[in-house]
């Protein structure tokens, strides 16, 4: 074969590979049947929005009481990749999700795609949401869709080339989007409600577990043991002992008012999270401390 | 020779003494007077929160009249002026030792309203505490929120 010729095929089958990689990774989404036959409730729903800390992230900076109710959006969050700005997922049909179904809602946040079918970005923590379960997303969609509406345009990311592109992200999902639990095995109560709030819900994983160079949650011994903080500034604590010696009921005070057992008070974005903590049932503070005690797990 | 070894051991493990005494007086303290002084501030709250929060969780035995003397304190204290004790200039970009944000100087009107939001919950804790655990418990999480409220907005991370 002529060089030319050589080059020409190598270039062809480069091609060819890329279309393969890109097909293999296009954003998946599943139908309607999934969610077929179940009566959202919009009291659970509830439930699992306080659970899932959604106000966090999505209420506008700064929102205290009733204002945190409207998901407009706006909050920046920093990051190796860029900085990512939280959309409006308020019910308004224009600038926020008034228009998804709940199947909509459910391949947002179990598969990380668009309803225009578009990979979302992990900093939206699918990788935990994927634990949901279909009755779940059906509550979660009735809930949101009682909130007040708002009209402010979702901001975009400021992210850099290569991150700007999102067809990369699917190769992320192939590598890290895993829908099994971090915790394996059958679970005595209240260690698997509280696994159901710490690993699909509150996704405290996504901030207290070290990541690997391309962004995925390390799992195993990693899990919850702390992680630098993306900003570049800090980092969040390890929860597992014997860095966390904390008793249950010191972790079940710390969720329920924010006091750590010296007194004093959780700051930053962790206040927030306590916040809907405090909101929980208190057998679900008991939950999540269940669990953590269980910490930390093996390879 | 083994004396010299010493020698130089020992000055080796004093000079490291001092460093690590040097950082950690970096890291929690401050020559400003009136960060001292608010810092001071926290941990006579942290210490009376400390008794009320010792019942609440079962770690101490409920004492109306120790609950009702620490929840007095807390009142006491939020009542303090304390505008002296936050100087423009002394917010963590400006002075090392300090976890205090810029956010506090440039809404001074909405600090002081964490401030008084602080005083409405250590009043109705003063109402509680004596009242039984119960209600102790109840004025805990409205407390908390009011720390809290404050902390998120206007104290940097601690991590």
């Amino acid at each position: 074969m002529r060089p030319i010729a050589l080059i020409a095929t190598l270039v062809f089958a480069a091609l060819l590979a890329g279309l393969a990689v890109l097909w293999l990774t296009a954003p998946r989404a599943d139908g309607p049947e999934v969610l077929a036959g179940l009566e959202p409730d919009v009291a659970r729903g509830a439930l699992v929005f306080t659970a899932a800390g959604c106000a966090p992230c999505h209420a506008a900076p700064g929102a205290e009481g009733e204002a945190r109710l409207v998901l407009s959006g706006g909050m920046r969050f920093a990051s190796p990749f860029g900085t990512f700005t939280a959309p409006n997922i308020s019910p308004d049909p224009e600038a926020g999700i008034g228009r998804w179904r709940p199947i909509d809602l459910w391949n947002a946040l179990h598969n990380g795609t668009s309803p225009d079918g578009r990979h979302y970005y992990p900093v939206f923590p699918y990788a935990s949401f994927i634990r949901m379960t279909p009755q779940q997303v059906v509550d979660l969609a009735a809930y949101l869709a009682t909130l007040p509406p708002s009209p402010a345009p979702s901001q975009p990311h400021d992210l850099p080339f290569p991150f700007s592109i999102r067809a990369g992200l699917g190769l992320w999902k192939a590598l890290y989007l895993r829908p099994g639990w971090v915790m394996q095995g059958d679970l005595p109560e209240p260690v698997a409600r509280g696994r159901v709030i710490v690993e699909a819900l509150a996704h405290c994983g996504e901030c207290h577990t070290p990541r690997t160079a391309l962004g995925g949650l390390k799992g195993g011994s990693a899990w919850l043991t702390g992680a630098p903080d993306p900003s570049g500034k800090g980092r969040f604590p390890d929860l597992t002992p014997p860095a966390l010696d904390w008793s249950e009921a010191d972790l079940v005070e710390y969720f329920t008012t924010g006091f750590t057992p010296d007194y004093d008070s959780a700051g930053g974005h962790m206040a927030l999270v306590v916040e809907d903590l405090a909101a929980l049932p208190e057998a679900d503070r008991r939950a999540v401390a269940a669990y953590l005690k269980r910490l930390p797990l093996a390879d | 020779m083994s004396r010299l070894r010493s020698t130089i051991l020992g000055l080796g493990a004093g000079a490291l003494v001092a460093g690590a005494v040097a950082l950690s007086a970096q890291a929690q303290g401050s020559d400003n007077p009136a960060v001292t002084a608010r810092q001071s501030l926290m941990r006579l709250y942290a210490f009376n929160i400390g008794t009320l929060g010792a019942m609440a969780k079962g770690n101490m035995p409920y004492d109306a009249e120790a609950a009702a003397a620490a929840a007095r304190n807390l009142a006491a204290l939020s009542h303090l002026n304390g505008k002296a004790m936050w100087p423009a200039g002394t917010d963590n970009a400006s002075i090392e030792g300090t976890h205090a944000l810029p956010a506090i100087w440039e809404d001074f009107a909405g600090f002081a309203a964490k401030g008084q939001a602080l005083q409405a919950a250590t009043e109705a804790m003063a109402e509680a505490a004596p009242k039984g655990l119960e209600s102790l418990q109840g004025a805990m999480g409205p407390l908390g929120a009011a720390c809290g409220g404050c902390h998120k907005v206007y104290r940097a991370s601690m991590k």
